[in-house]
């Protein structure tokens, strides 16, 4: 063992050595989330920029979607982040309001570009990043079953008619249709707009509110869209032929095989208005860092990608929409079946705002769709508390205040505290009794000193954000704003989903159900398990910890899509013995069983594990002499097992509710909140001030500060703080 | 003890359900893993249309089979965060149960604390502090992270098992003539092997699966564990399930390995008969 352990630490040196070397050789780094072709194309340009210019080398570094945004923010005020990095411009606004961007008017030709795209990167007079390429849905559609695509809505209505078939799972048109971003090109083609004239929030306009009836009309009243589409069942049904026409963006084209007769259109234009169906544009640009160390060596590799060469390349290559007006100019892009078709798209597309408010209009806005679909109010109520939560989200933040009462207050109970501690600790002769213990410490003291660095400082440090408030990188210190404003939850009725005791209840509900489920069906299996008349126990145990041991985030989305109304497994299963179909997402209770489903099949397996360790402290001849008094199998778990069984399991037990308390993931991957919201959990209400809700940190900071003192109440409470000591042992 | 035929039966089909409702999803997972479509498959099929080891093939050998090095890093760091946070444990649980020093309650209570706080706002002050420490692109400070993250868990586990190991088998030790370290090495872990094994696994497992502080920490391709390369996988607008499938099963049969290799200890034969007291 100590063998192991030498070459691990042997290990981890060289390779802490290695990274310290490898930094001296200092090339621009470029951080990107791409995948597949586009990233092989990006790698095509930078192995040519290498090429060209082995004096400044470029290195890429891929990084994960999700913790791509959050990096930057954390890296580069400190030094640490890219020189370049590629990224929506959605948030440029925000980033360069934080500082974390190097201005690049001037620095390349604005006129190489589409106009739209570097309008979506202008903020004021300054362009913030060199464009690369554009997002934006169009709609694809079976060539085979449609010999024409359709030029406006109402005959849109008409071929999808034509095709549908509900109860074979056909439909004549399949799209997100519950999702704000896919909900855009009606929106805007009923000419709806986000911002008005003045700037303020318009989403409950006559145009809107008719973007959601018609929502509502192609889902519940011609039925040609099916319900709760997500991307994978748009892919499924194209895919199969089942739906002659799809809308989605060029990330489809790589579920598309290369056999299915396929092509792509310009949306239908909106027949009521006679307008053009706008989608959302999404431009992915270069943005140079603020703290580049070789400026203009970073600079000088954003023009190299948007030039013309490369962007012919990232087109070829990447399959990627390029922003470079001059690569369509060679024939290879300009006639491309699928990247003019694109490109023709663009030139009806409306760039998403770069106001840091946009960033709160996606939740409420797909909300307000949601209640519309699910045909609970109407499009005019829905939208109206859609404005009114968006205001919620950008009201402005509370104000500063004088941190010096904190101060003063803070050093006073420290005095008192270091008075009251030196007392108890003269009058209980505490030093005499650390002495006498001190083997107990030295035991103790890796583990102490650990959790004292590693938790502890970042505890104190994270819980004092809550005291301030964010706003573009800026902290400011508010005082208990922050907590008052959550706790009088002055912004909604007691009742309303998102108020902090509505989301207590839920929280507190699906930690005690999960608990529940997880350790009875741990304890039950474990039991089985443990019997050796049982035949092939290894198998079974190693079977029933899959759950545990395969990543969360594919088997919790797989159980999302067994839930699913049409064409999910489970209510294939109901139907089977007669249950109509359930529409799992569109209520709480069902909503909210999803949720605990998925997380019981994931959570038992651990509680089986613990519960397996924890029966072999348990003699088995105890139970046999109590099955020889004539005891029943339950008698013998009640009065023999459970109670030796119980004082292992606590600890579990109480961590499991701990954990349980703060499991986001399940709920953001399975409900998602739906309906409305009322499934989010406390945590993952925090996750959305911190980072979908104009990333009100300090907000955030303050909830979680409330989870743990709820979950420190139930500590006390609960007497799971103090240590369960077997009454029988002496002071040793 | 006798079982009757029945209850047998009985137990068996309860077993069988069981592994059949976890296994549903994850065949699908293996489905996909096998087929060339890079699609979330919303078939009800069990078996892809065709079978291919394509995904397999495009995850092992791309950027000249770096994938390799990533394994490497996140065995040594899995590996090392068991050893690390084992090791911290035992000693401190030891401590805990055995010992009665000023701070004794205070300590397993914060030891529990430490677990209540939110992850949301720990990552940003981690972040700062693993800088200052020089340890922000190190699997160093990754194992350090992930130790102090398993061993709250792995101290209250501990603990609660050592309570139920009989002091007498120590006293007798003393009787003849054995130090303290000597009855932790030789008498006290020996008996509690089932713990620890639940201990390492669940370690191990803190360690195995995490990717968003790896992700965040990291800036160097070749250091990156495997979960931060199958979180690749998943963007902005859509997910290659073929490779984010065929990586999870790569990912989860050391799992299972070294569940099997542990399973001997959560279930040996040894120990019951020791611990009669």
């Amino acid at each position: 063992m100590s063998r192991l352990c030498w070459v691990v630490w042997g290990w981890l040196v060289w390779l802490v050595v290695g990274a310290a070397t490898a930094q001296a050789a200092e090339p621009v780094v470029v951080w990107h989330a791409y995948q597949s072709a586009e990233r092989e194309a990006l790698q095509a340009v930078a192995a040519r920029w290498n090429e060209e210019n082995p004096q400044t080398p470029v290195r890429l570094l891929p990084i994960p979607y999700e913790a791509f945004a959050n990096r930057l923010t954390s890296a580069i005020p400190r030094g640490h982040g890219p020189d370049v990095f590629i990224a929506a411009h959605e948030r440029a606004g925000d980033w360069s309001r934080s500082g974390l961007l190097r201005d690049v008017t001037g620095e390349f030709d604005v006129d190489d570009h589409h106009p739209v795209t570097v309008e979506a990167l202008t903020i004021g007079e300054e362009v913030l990043g060199v464009p690369l390429a554009y997002k934006s849905v169009a709609l694809f559609y079976n060539s085979e079953m449609l010999s024409e695509p359709p030029a406006t809505t109402d005959e849109m209505i008409e071929l999808a008619r034509a095709h549908t078939r509900p109860d074979d799972g056909a439909f004549g048109l399949v799209y997100e249709a519950a999702n704000f971003y896919m909900h855009g090109p009606w929106f805007f083609g009923f000419g709806g707009e986000i911002f008005g004239e003045d700037g303020s929030v318009a989403l409950n306009s006559p145009a809107g509110r008719e973007s959601l009836a018609f929502a509502h009309r192609l889902v519940e009243e011609e039925r040609i869209v099916p319900r709760e589409a997500t991307g994978s069942l748009v892919g499924h049904l194209f895919r199969e032929g089942l739906a002659p026409m799809a809308i989605s963006g060029p990330w489809f084209l790589g579920e598309l095989d290369e056999d299915l007769p396929f092509d792509i259109a310009p949306l239908p234009a909106v027949s009521e208005t006679g307008l053009a169906s706008t989608p959302f544009l999404t431009v992915e640009a270069a943005f140079v860092s603020s703290q580049a160390t070789q400026p203009e060596t970073a600079v000088a590799f954003a023009r190299f990608l948007a030039s013309h060469e490369m962007a012919v390349e990232r087109a070829l290559t990447g399959m990627q929409p390029v922003s470079t007006l001059s690569a369509y100019e060679d024939p290879a892009v300009g006639e491309h079946r699928i990247l003019s078709r694109f490109r023709e798209q663009l030139d009806q597309a409306m760039p998403m705002s770069n106001d840091p408010r946009m960033r709160s209009i996606w939740e409420p806005a797909t909300q307000a769709l949601g209640q519309v679909l699910r045909g609970v109010v109407t499009p005019e109520v829905a939208l109206a508390q859609a404005e009114r939560r968006v205001a919620l989200y950008t009201r402005p933040p509370p104000e500063p205040k004088d941190p010096t009462p904190l101060m003063i207050g803070l050093t006073v109970l420290l005095l008192l505290g270091l008075g009251y501690g030196g007392y108890r600790f003269r009058r209980d002769r505490v030093w005499a009794r650390m002495k006498a213990s001190a083997p107990a410490y030295v035991y103790m003291a890796p583990a102490i000193l650990g959790m004292a660095v590693l938790i502890v400082v970042p505890f104190v440090v994270g819980s004092a954000v809550s005291l301030f408030t964010h706003q573009e990188g800026e902290f400011t210190y508010v005082g208990l704003a922050n907590f008052i404003d959550i706790i009088l939850s002055q912004e909604y009725g007691l009742t309303d989903p998102h108020s902090f005791y509505f989301t207590l209840g839920v929280t507190v509900l699906w930690t005690g159900l999960n608990v529940f489920l997880h350790v009875a069906i741990g304890l039950g299996m474990a039991l089985l398990l443990r019997d050796p008349w049982m035949r092939m126990r290894g198998v079974y145990r190693v079977l029933l910890i899959i759950p545990w041991a395969i990543p969360n985030y594919i088997t919790a989305l797989i159980w999302r899509g067994m839930f699913h109304q049409q064409f999910g497994a489970v209510n294939a299963l109901l139907a089977f013995v007669g249950v109509e179909p359930i529409s799992w997402f569109s209520q709480f209770a069902t909503a909210f069983t999803a949720n605990l489903v998925t997380n019981t099949w994931l959570g038992f397996p651990f509680m089986m594990v613990v519960t397996l360790g924890a029966l072999q402290a348990i003699p088995r001849d105890l139970e046999e002499a109590a099955a020889v008094d004539g005891a029943s199998r339950w008698q013998r778990f009640r009065h023999v097992t459970w109670p030796l069984l119980k004082p292992a399991l606590v600890p579990a037990v109480v961590l499991g509710t701990v954990w349980t308390f703060n499991m986001f993931n399940i709920i953001y991957l399975v409900s998602a909140g739906a309906p409305d919201g009322s499934t989010e959990i406390l945590i993952s209400e925090a996750y959305k001030w911190a980072f979908t809700r104009q990333e009100q940190y300090g907000y955030a900071a303050a909830y979680a500060v409330l989870i743990f003192f709820v979950l420190l109440a139930y500590g006390l409470f609960s007497g799971q703080l103090k240590t369960h000591d077997p009454a029988s042992k002496g002071e040793s | 003890m006798k079982v009757r035929l029945g209850e047998r039966i009985l137990a068996h089909g309860v077993l069988i359900l069981a592994s059949i409702v976890v296994l549903y999803p994850v065949l699908w997972v293996v489905k996909m893993a096998f087929s060339p479509s890079q699609a979330f498959s919303m078939s009800l099929s069990l078996l892809p249309k065709q079978w291919t080891l394509e995904n397999f093939r495009v995850l092992l050998t791309a950027n000249d089979g770096i994938f390799f090095r990533q394994m490497l890093n996140s065995v040594i760091v899995a590996a090392a965060t068991t050893v690390v946070g084992v090791v911290l444990s035992c000693t401190a649980a030891y401590a805990f149960s055995r010992f009665r020093f000023p701070g004794r309650q205070v300590g397993m209570a914060t030891f529990l604390i430490t677990q209540m706080f939110p992850g949301v706002v720990m990552a940003i002050p981690l972040y700062i502090l693993l800088d200052n420490l020089g340890l922000l692109n190190s699997l160093t400070g990754l194992v350090l992270v992930y130790s102090t993250t398993a061993v709250p868990f792995c101290v209250w586990m501990l603990k609660g098992y050592f309570d139920t190991i009989p002091v007498d088998l120590e006293e007798a030790a003393v009787m003849d003539g054995a130090g303290q370290w000597t009855i932790f090495t030789k008498i006290v872990l020996p008996l509690a092997q089932p713990a620890i094994a639940v201990t390492a696994l669940f370690s191990f497992m803190t360690a195995w699966n995490e990717f968003i502080l790896a992700a965040t920490f990291l800036s160097d391709e070749r250091m990156y564990t495997v979960p931060v390369v199958l979180q690749q996988f998943v963007g902005d607008y859509n997910t290659e399930w073929g490779y984010f499938a065929a990586g999870a099963i790569i990912v989860s049969v050391p799992v299972m390995a070294l569940f099997f290799k542990l399973q001997t200890y959560l279930v040996g034969g040894l120990t019951a008969g020791a611990v009669k007291g």
